[in-house]
């Protein structure tokens, strides 16, 4: 087991690294000039070149690279030379837009992306595993029928339409629900628990619509196979109450599939519910990202990326270690 | 010619499955009409005699869209003059952009989908093909792009790209956008096929006519193409027919986000786009009806359709 954590540990640090090479090829190499994007407006040739400087981007690549690592493992100065700033570690560089710290920047959308992430993920597993069970459970009847078209209709809905539809009727037309505000970003505010439920109440049901499909299938497709299977046979033969045989053995066995596709949606929503947070305008790392991408602010873009990536990457290894616990049959080599 | 008579076979066998079942024929029915839609944008809209992108803000073109709240039936937008209302503010004519709106939507879901499946199909089959260290170097790299945050990245590189091509024969006007999000789409697209074919030709490439094909002395390019590469097109056919929904979604999503296809082109993401920008939305649900229903059922009959074909072709993936 330990063996089996340092070695993940060793390629995730690697592949770490390579995910932050390849943002900052694709974003310093890549695309047009980013100091031209960083002096704005009203710019001349030589607000461009003094930009460049600022930006360090007469440096050669490799260089400007290894700046940027140093800066997540250090502070360091940034800018033109006599007009240095300090940048606090953790640096990832200064806005384009505001020269705030990016990790300020990045520290402050957090909490609105944890609070879209927890109650969405609670919500869709709760209704996709659920339905999912019940579907396999009555394998073939009507109510198996009923949920796998529904599960087929909920992964064809764009989140857009869904949650400006959301807004819609539940905020314009019926009024139940406030329009979200960005004053509230934890349960533990001033404004307390049911506050925090009613301000990301619809985001978590635009999200859970469209993830809790996918679940629906899975869940389905591995408990009936799971439910075939020989030990779940010896189990109901020994005379095992079915809900026992249901719960205890299949659920735990058929539920792995289930668990991957946690920890890579976990993974990524912790990255950004880009659309989610845009359309019910929560300024989380989603929302940030779009108005940096659509500014041009590289420095915000490039971090988000990299962050995101990042959890993906470090779900991916949580999964491998979730696998073990749960699963008797899974072993780690 | 032999991957002709493969190919043929392929299809026909999908066909003889997908005749079988209600669902797959009916989405197949509804995937077909919405591309005549979209091909017969001209002809249909010059029936009505409108086009995209005539703005009309005569009061009596735009006065239905003063009334607040939702559409009953006694003041649905829709007339004879225009099929589906009008546009609020600019007053151009809703069926007109949806028809070419679906033009560019789904040429770019197509084509993005296009440059996947091949890159997908080519780079996964050599790295089955070859193993050993081009397998392992092929493996990271589709980790790699399978690691990335897919809408994040493509959302803050399309800006990007767009900047690059401004200046090149794929910038110009409208066209700018759709060169964009194709090459972006397709790019980040493939990993996910990549890493199926791959998987597929691991066990394609011990067996007999593979090794037949090698002993009459065929070159290595000659079986990846002409042996492995036409004996994994079921597979593709079905990650291709999964790939296009997606893409429609991921044009929706990124001209929605103001990266995509912009005004005055239209695409079905830009009208969503238009719908919510001003909240218009709110006090003229019809205007987000139209992209938003038009939107759903082509993603879901693609969806079905590629259930279908999934079902047909590749059994073991089936859904009980």
């Amino acid at each position: 087991m330990m063996t089996f954590i340092l070695r993940r540990a060793g390629s995730l640090v690697l592949l770490l690294f390579a995910v932050s090479f390849i943002t900052f090829t694709l974003f310093q190499l890549g695309p047009s000039d980013p100091a031209a994007a960083a002096c704005g407006q009203e710019c001349t040739p030589e607000r461009v070149s003094e930009a460049r400087v600022a930006l360090g981007m007469d440096q050669p690549f490799f260089l400007q690279y290894f700046d940027y690592v140093r800066g997540l493992f250090s502070s360091r100065m940034i800018g033109a030379p006599g007009a240095q700033t300090l940048c606090e570690w953790p640096c990832l560089g200064k806005s384009f837009q505001t020269n705030e710290n990016v990790a300020d920047i990045i520290a402050r959308s957090l909490p609105y992306t944890f609070s879209m992430a927890i109650g969405a993920l609670v919500l869709w597993t709760i209704t996709g595993v659920g339905l999912g069970l019940m579907a396999a459970l009555r394998k073939g009847s009507p109510v198996d029928k009923f949920i796998v078209g529904a599960a087929s209709v909920g992964v064809s809905l764009p989140i857009p339409v869904t949650g400006l539809f959301l807004l819609l009727l539940f905020v314009n037309q019926l009024h139940l629900l406030p329009f979200t505000t960005n004053e509230i970003n934890s349960p533990f505010g001033p404004q307390g628990p049911g506050a925090w439920v009613a301000n990301y109440l619809l985001p978590w049901i635009a999200l859970a619509v469209l993830f809790s499909a996918s679940y629906i299938r899975v869940t389905r497709t591995n408990m009936i196979e799971t439910f075939g299977e020989d030990f779940i046979r010896t189990a109901r033969a020994k005379g095992l109450a079915p809900r026992t045989v249901t719960f205890k053995h299949g659920v735990r066995a058929g539920i792995t599939p289930v668990v991957t596709m946690l920890g890579m949606d976990i993974g990524l929503l912790l990255g950004g519910a880009v659309l989610t947070e845009q359309i019910f305008s929560v300024p989380g790392l989603g929302f940030t990202a779009v108005h940096a991408a659509i500014s041009g602010d590289l420095p915000v873009t490039m971090a988000i990326t990299m962050l995101a990536a990042f959890f993906v990457i470090v779900a991916n290894v949580a999964v491998d270690l979730a696998y073990a616990a749960i699963d008797p049959r899974v072993r780690l080599q | 010619m032999a991957a002709t008579a493969e190919a043929r076979t392929l299809l026909a066998t999908a066909w003889m499955r997908i005749r079988r079942s209600k669902i797959a024929l009916i989405s197949l029915c509804v995937v077909v009409a919405i591309m005549l839609f979209a091909v017969l944008a001209p002809v249909l809209s010059a029936m009505s005699g409108n086009d995209p992108f005539t703005s009309n803000t005569s009061p009596e073109v735009l006065d239905d869209f003063q009334t607040p709240g939702l559409p009953l039936p006694g003041s649905m937008y829709p007339s004879a003059q225009h099929w589906l209302g009008v546009e609020p503010g600019l007053g151009r004519d809703l069926f007109a952009r949806l028809a070419y709106g679906g033009q560019v939507s789904l040429t770019i879901a197509l084509l993005s989908t296009a440059v996947s499946v091949v890159l997908g199909t080519v780079i996964g089959a050599a790295a089955g093909y070859f193993g050993g260290k081009t397998d392992a170097i092929i493996s990271r790299i589709m980790d790699l792009f399978l690691a990335f945050p897919h809408l994040l990245l493509v959302l803050s590189l399309t800006p990007i790209l767009q900047s690059r091509l401004r200046d090149t024969p794929l910038g110009e006007g409208s066209f700018l956008p759709m060169a964009s999000l194709v090459i972006i789409l397709g790019f980040f697209g493939w990993a996910y096929l990549a890493r199926i074919v791959r998987g597929q030709v691991l066990s394609l490439r011990e067996r007999e006519f593979v090794e037949a094909a090698r002993s009459f002395g065929a070159s290595h390019l000659s079986v990846l193409f002409k042996q492995i590469i036409p004996n994994v097109m079921g597979v593709v056919l079905v990650y291709a027919t999964m790939l296009i929904p997606t893409n429609i979604s991921a044009e929706a999503a990124l001209s929605f986000l103001g990266v995509g296809v912009k005004d005055p082109t239209p695409s079905w993401g830009q009208m969503l786009n238009a719908a919510q920008s001003g909240n218009w939305y709110l006090s003229d649900p019809w205007f987000l009806a139209v992209p938003g229903v038009m939107l759903i059922i082509t993603v879901l009959a693609f969806n079905l359709l590629g259930d279908a074909v999934r079902d047909a072709l590749d059994p073991k993936a089936s859904r009980h």
